[in-house]
């Protein structure tokens, strides 16, 4: 396990420096219509970082994770994860479209929590936890349950294994969200405004969960947020995004104690009048 | 009214249930069939199932009848049983309609969860199959009920051409009885209380699919009798 | 393949005859529906039980059983009532009774749709019930049912040929008749179905022009 950043994340204003270049964004640029929400824009993070990305609506945060995610494409610009790039293959030394194949291949690292929670009606909350494990990953079911029990335990919700989605609460329907997410063993997790469809005391509840989690592993974390309390404890450095791009980055303590830039500074007060 | 003019009535009646039956599984065949090509990323796939949508909602099953009746022989040599036949011209109907259920159905999924289905990577055919399909069946379920209804309702139109069902059966009974008005309005009962029967079954099914998904189902059929008004939302 | 040209040609003129009857029956048959679906509607949401139960009931029944079988009832039943229609007429009733079941269903969302608001604010200015109806709600509710409504008229014209059993000339009648005249059934059959098909996407075509340009007046 290699955890260089860990440090950097309880020791504020240390910087995280580990950036190895494991998710790479290279002169990306989205429009939707005339609307442009990314503008050229290139940035790394580092294997094992968690960073989370701030600044006002529509400034292309959660674009990003979308992009990820392969939610949403990109109009130009490569994104790569570890040694491919993600909506590009190489052939013959040449970049072409990426395949269903290749996509499935370089998505199986990455996975979502979104803010609807987006839970299958359909199925309990165990098989909701088990279903992507056995059918993708190809565990068997046994094995799938064993692990699917273990992460609904340690999100609070080992009673609920029967339960339907309906018959939980918003922030017990994202926990389950969650557990969901870990059990595909992803290399990198995106959070994308978890908490902002719940009462601030189910947010709450979620945050904690989070927390657990980012202390106890070394999953790439890429998390929009407005809970500013949160993204300071667990992340290693904070990205504030405005008009479609980059204008700050620094670790935690110094974005949120000393902005270097106007811009984010008027975010911030914003953002801390709301709360 | 005499033991073999019963029989008739009951005949018909078989023919009637064997009509709706047959020809439901078989339009749920083509509604999935057309509905989900109108869906498909294949353009051909796409214009075939517009084509069989547009064709056969502007045709009454009637006129589909008659020309398998008496054209398909006469012009292409291809004689259909007479039952066949019928299931046919009525499946071929209550079809298009039901590809239009399917393919709003599908669509009104929530993007929210085709979204986390390719978060957990599951293949286009798996999300289709394990998220979006056992979704969008139950909302098929109550415009299927409704289909159901009309596609009894069509099942008179084979008595007309040949078939003995429930209306020829009676067609008969009147003609011996010569009581019309007593013959058509038990007819009429008949259909009502069958059209009771599957919607009441339809129902379960429906309450038995919703609750799977946590939703509540609407009133049926006695239900709607009684009801007067309903606070708005 | 055994067709004949000649008569698939010659079938044209009098199947369109047949068309233009089909389209009385549906206009006249439209008007009543649309009037009945109403007074269905009104009625159903009526506070008095013995009022809304029963009508329930027939509209239920009516819209549960086949359209074929009424016009049958109407065709024999109403002579033994000394009530003697033409068949255009009792064609255009049964079509009429028929899809006003449905119609009051369209109705009824249209007035289901009119916001709580509109009925407060009509408390709130003391209007009486019959002038709250007639100015307030259904000049609301109306307008929001105009697009599921033309699709009724489609619907209906498709049930025409089902008036071959009361005899009306319309197509399908029409091109039976030309078959036992010419012993030859295959083409004026496909020309009836051409017709049907043509016309019916004809309609659905003006009503989709119609549902984009007024479908969302007043909607908002």
């Amino acid at each position: 396990m290699t955890e260089p950043s860990a440090a950097a994340a309880g020791s504020p204003g240390e910087k995280a420096t580990t950036d190895d270049g494991f998710i790479v964004f290279d002169q990306i640029s989205k429009r939707f219509g005339k609307n442009v929400v990314l503008d050229d824009l290139s940035f790394s993070v580092g294997s094992g970082e968690r960073v989370t990305l701030i600044g006002p609506s529509g400034s292309g945060k959660t674009t990003i994770l979308r992009m990820l995610m392969t939610l949403t494409k990109p109009d130009s610009g490569t994104i790569r994860v570890g040694e491919d790039y993600l909506y590009h293959e190489e052939r013959n030394g040449e970049l072409v479209k990426a395949g269903e194949q290749h996509v499935r291949k370089v998505r199986g690292r990455i996975t979502m929590v979104f803010q609807q929670y987006n839970l299958f009606p359909n199925m309990r909350v165990l098989r909701n936890v088990t279903e992507a494990p056995v059918h993708v990953l190809g565990r068997s079911q046994d094995e799938a349950e064993e692990r699917a029990k273990e992460l609904l335990d340690m999100v609070g919700l080992g009673d609920k294994l029967r339960a339907y989605p309906s018959q939980l609460s918003g922030g017990q329907q994202q926990r389950v969200a969650i557990a969901r997410a870990l059990a595909m063993d992803p290399d990198i997790l995106l959070l994308d405004e978890v908490t902002s469809a719940l009462d601030p005391e189910l947010a709450a509840e979620v945050l904690d969960v989070l927390r657990d989690i980012a202390k106890s592993s070394d999953i790439t974390m890429l998390c929009v947020t407005h809970a500013m309390k949160f993204a300071r404890d667990v992340s290693h450095r904070v990205l504030m995004f405005d008009q479609g791009k980059i204008i700050e980055a620094a670790p935690p303590a110094e974005i949120f104690d000393d902005p270097k830039q106007e811009r984010t500074r008027t975010f911030l007060e914003s953002v801390l009048d709301e709360t | 009214m005499s033991a073999g003019l019963w029989n008739y009535m009951f005949e018909g009646l078989l023919v009637t249930l064997q009509l709706t039956i047959f020809g439901a599984i078989l339009g749920l065949v083509f509604a999935f069939a057309a509905g989900l090509a109108r869906l498909s990323g294949n353009k051909l796939l796409r214009g075939m199932g517009f084509a069989y949508t547009e064709a056969f909602r502007g045709l009454s099953a009637l006129v589909v009848l008659f020309w398998l009746i008496f054209v398909l022989p006469t012009v292409f040599g291809v004689q259909l049983a007479p039952l066949f036949a019928g299931v046919l011209a009525l499946s071929l109907n209550i079809g298009a309609y039901g590809a239009e259920v399917v393919r709003g159905a599908v669509r009104a999924v929530p993007q929210g969860q085709i979204e986390a289905a390719i978060a957990l990577n599951f293949t286009p055919w798996q999300r289709m199959r394990k998220v979006i399909l056992p979704q969008a069946v139950v909302a098929m379920i109550p415009s299927f009920s409704n289909n159901l209804i009309e596609l009894l309702k069509a099942t008179a139109l084979v008595s007309v051409v040949f078939l003995s069902d429930l209306t020829f059966g009676a067609q008969l009974v009147r003609a011996s009885t010569g009581n019309t008005a007593g013959t058509f309005g038990l007819l009429l009962v008949a259909y009502g209380l069958i059209a009771l029967v599957f919607t009441t079954l339809m129902r379960l099914l429906e309450r038995r699919a919703a609750a799977s998904l946590g939703r509540t189902v609407p009133p049926g059929m006695i239900a709607r009798i009684f009801r007067r008004t309903e606070a708005s939302a | 393949m055994n067709w004949d040209w000649q008569i698939f040609w010659d079938s044209f003129p009098r199947l369109l005859d047949g068309l233009v009857i089909a389209l009385q029956a549906t206009v006249v048959g439209y008007l009543i529906a649309l009037v009945l679906g109403l007074v269905f509607a009104l009625l159903r949401r009526s506070r008095l039980v013995w009022v809304s139960a029963p009508v329930g009931l027939v509209v239920e029944f009516i819209r549960s059983t086949p359209l074929l079988v009424q016009l049958f009832f109407l065709f024999y039943v109403l002579p033994q009532f000394d009530v003697h229609l033409s068949t255009l007429m009792t064609g255009a009733i049964g079509l009429g009774v028929h899809y006003a079941t449905y119609i009051s269903e369209v109705y009824r969302a249209g007035i289901e749709g009119v916001p709580q608001g509109q009925w407060e604010a009509a408390k709130a200015l003391n209007l009486p019930a019959r002038r709250t109806w007639t100015s307030v709600i259904l000049p609301q509710a109306i307008p929001r049912s105009a697009p599921a409504l033309g699709n009724y008229v489609i619907a209906m014209f498709k049930d025409t040929p089902q008036l071959i059993v009361i005899t009306l000339p319309e197509m399908l009648t029409t091109a039976q008749g030309i078959g036992s005249e010419t012993f030859r059934y295959p083409e004026p059959i496909t020309v009836a179905g051409i017709l049907y098909l043509a016309t019916a996407l004809v309609m659905s075509w003006i009503a989709r022009i119609f549902e984009r340009r007024f479908g969302t007046v007043r909607a908002a």
